[in-house]
């Protein structure tokens, strides 16, 4: 090996780890700032002084309302999930697997939904959700959201059912199934992983959503998780709860960020399938 | 004909296909032309049914809450009325008075999101491509680590933007550890150019992985032996990227590009919770409309929501005309002709393999 290869293998190295530690370097801050005490949240130290999880119980204490929060998002990114999943599944087939008029069209703008800015349905929502007093219900969190999850599932498993082989479904027809029977019984199946990593990409935009659940809801009972946590008190009026706020951050995105971990070939998989063609 | 008549279950595309190889038949096109629309029309009905659910959901939740913002935006606030001095309880129609109000004196608050808007896309789309594609190249020459790189490159994708928003409020708070790392007192989330550059930073750290994951997965189908013969040539490391990398990873980089625009057009949470609401420096368009929806202001909400709807289309048409930007994936008409050609083939297979 000559030397400039043996730097150039080091500098390689060097930007691995600057790559890891831009990712995690702030994650990384909010786990530490999350085990301080309060009397010394404001350290600058790498690590804790000493590791409290004083924050924690502070962020399960009855007055944030925090565990009912978790179970409004649960209840809200699931339900849009599983709505999203179930009509998606057919279109998404439809898209992949017949021929039809006006089929570059229809996922064309299927598509483009996606990318709408919410605030423009959130506003006419609102007002329609106020006059026939939705507001503060579930109903009026999940149709909204079913404007992202709805486009976001139907795209990546388009993509999905793309790269399974026509030829499985053929044979099956041949061998005396119908297009239904063979849908059932051969696609379901074999997309199952397609399906699973597109109701994790769906399940997170969904938790993730917070334009919608800020304006639906007023009432704390109803607030979803990430609504409830930017809306922590403290003590006082003008204490800002730091800790506690660190605290439920790293609450919400470890169910997400060891998903992550555990899917990642898959979830990366899903992000780049339209964009690697 | 009746030696060829596929079994009921199986002709479902074009079985007529094979019946027009067969000379000396009676009616051939007769025959042909009927099995053919039949075939047709069945798959057009179970598309019809397959799609319409979708698209049926798509229309209650998109298409009529922006018909309902068109029409809102032509009528005014409740309130009291100048002319007769009473609390109007009905909302007045004022036809185009919210849209030409932007050019008015009211309008100072909707140019000022505007460009706020504006600006915050241009600037943290241009770095997250720069950063963005730096991580690509880096992680497509690691080998050792690269799982790792990968599992931690989609954390900040992961983490909802409303908690990275209160992350970095905490990492910028004046006590913070950005001061303390800088050096400097800036009180980030105060009014001020600082606002801007703590949420471009904030905004920056959490989209630019997902650039770099995008284009890591185009970097990944260019074969080797473009820059084996590139190499022979003689071209340097940094012709190589300029003249081989980037045009191949341009339709992928370009993809890319598009959803962070669209995404950074209609940024919420991240100024929101990061600086606050009503605070020029930071309000975007999306902020200005949901502000004054909250505020019982439907009319110049529904105002302010259609111009960034406008906006947002603009841009999107921008990229598909002008950069060539291909949304769907499946290469246009020629990938459909070939899927046609293909499943031609596989028709003709299965009639002989009936017959």
């Amino acid at each position: 090996m000559t030397i400039t290869a043996k730097w150039r293998g080091r500098l390689l190295y060097v930007g691995v780890a600057a790559v890891v530690a831009y990712c995690l370097a702030p994650f990384y801050w909010m786990l530490v700032s999350s085990l301080r005490r309060t009397s010394d949240i404001f350290d600058t130290s790498l690590l804790p002084s000493t590791v409290s999880f004083e924050n924690y119980r502070a962020v399960f204490s009855p007055s944030q309302g925090f565990t009912r929060a978790l179970l409004n998002s649960l209840i809200v990114a699931g339900i849009t999930t599983a709505l999203a999943l179930l009509l998606a599944t057919f279109t998404a087939y439809a898209m992949a697997r017949l021929e039809f008029r006006f089929k570059r069209l229809i996922l064309t703008l299927i598509i483009a939904t996606s990318m709408f800015p919410v605030v423009s349905i959130v506003v006419p929502l609102l007002k329609l959700f106020t006059d026939i007093g939705w507001i503060n219900t579930y109903q009026s969190m999940i149709v909204p959201s079913m404007s992202f999850a709805l486009p976001l599932a139907v795209w990546n498993l388009t993509t999905f059912f793309r790269q399974m082989p026509d030829e499985l479904e053929h044979a099956a027809m041949i061998d005396g199934c119908t297009r239904g029977q063979a849908f059932r019984k051969i696609i379901i199946p074999l997309a199952a992983p397609g399906i699973f990593t597109t109701a994790i990409i769906t399940f997170i935009a969904a938790w993730n959503e917070f334009l919608i659940a800020l304006s639906m809801t007023n009432k704390p009972a109803m607030q979803t998780a990430p609504v409830a946590i930017s809306k922590f008190s403290g003590a006082t009026q003008f204490e800002t709860p730091f800790g506690s706020q660190m605290a439920a951050g790293v609450l919400v995105t470890i169910p997400l960020v060891v998903m992550v971990l555990l899917f990642q070939r898959r979830i990366v998989a899903g992000l780049t399938a339209g964009a690697a063609k | 004909m009746a030696d060829i008549k596929t079994p009921p279950g199986t002709a479902v595309d074009e079985p007529g296909r094979a019946a027009d190889r067969r000379p000396g038949q009676p009616f051939p096109e007769a025959g042909l032309r009927r099995t053919r629309t039949r075939a047709t029309a069945g798959s057009g009905r179970m598309a019809t049914l397959l799609v319409s659910p979708t698209l049926l959901v798509l229309s209650v939740v998109v298409l009529y809450p922006t018909i309902m913002a068109l029409k809102e935006s032509l009528y005014g606030t409740k309130g009291l009325d100048p002319k007769t001095g009473f609390i109007r309880t009905t909302e007045p129609f004022v036809g185009l008075r919210n849209y030409t109000g932007i050019f008015g004196a009211a309008g100072d608050r909707f140019w000022n999101a505007f460009w706020n808007t504006t600006f915050f896309t241009v600037v943290t789309v241009g770095l997250e491509t720069l950063i963005g594609v730096a991580m690509a190249l880096i992680m497509h020459k690691a080998f050792r680590g690269r799982a790792l790189v990968r599992a931690g490159i989609l954390v900040p994708w992961a983490v909802p933007t409303a908690i990275s928003a209160l992350l970095w409020r905490w990492i910028f708070n004046s006590n913070g550890i950005a001061n303390a790392v800088i050096g400097h007192q800036i009180l980030w989330t105060t009014e001020g150019f600082h606002a801007k550059v703590a949420v471009i930073i904030a905004e920056v750290w959490k989209t630019a992985p997902f650039i770099g994951l995008l284009v890591l997965a185009g970097l990944q189908v260019i074969p080797k032996e473009v820059y084996e013969a590139a190499r022979i040539d003689g071209a340097s490391a940094l012709g190589q990227f300029w003249h081989i990398t980037l045009p191949l990873v341009k339709p992928a980089l370009l993809v890319a590009v598009l959803f962070r625009c669209l995404d950074a057009l209609r940024m919420f949470d991240l100024p929101y919770i990061l600086v606050g609401a009503q605070k020029n420096s930071v309000e975007t368009l999306s902020m200005l409309a949901q502000n004054e929806a909250s505020n019982v202001r439907f009319g110049p909400a529904s105002a302010y929501a259609v111009l960034l709807f406008l906006y947002v289309l603009l841009i999107a048409l921008a990229f598909v005309r002008v950069l060539g930007a291909d949304l769907v994936g499946d290469g246009g008409a020629t990938g459909r002709s070939a899927g046609r050609r293909r499943r031609r083939i596989t028709a003709l297979r299965r009639a002989e393999v009936t017959a």
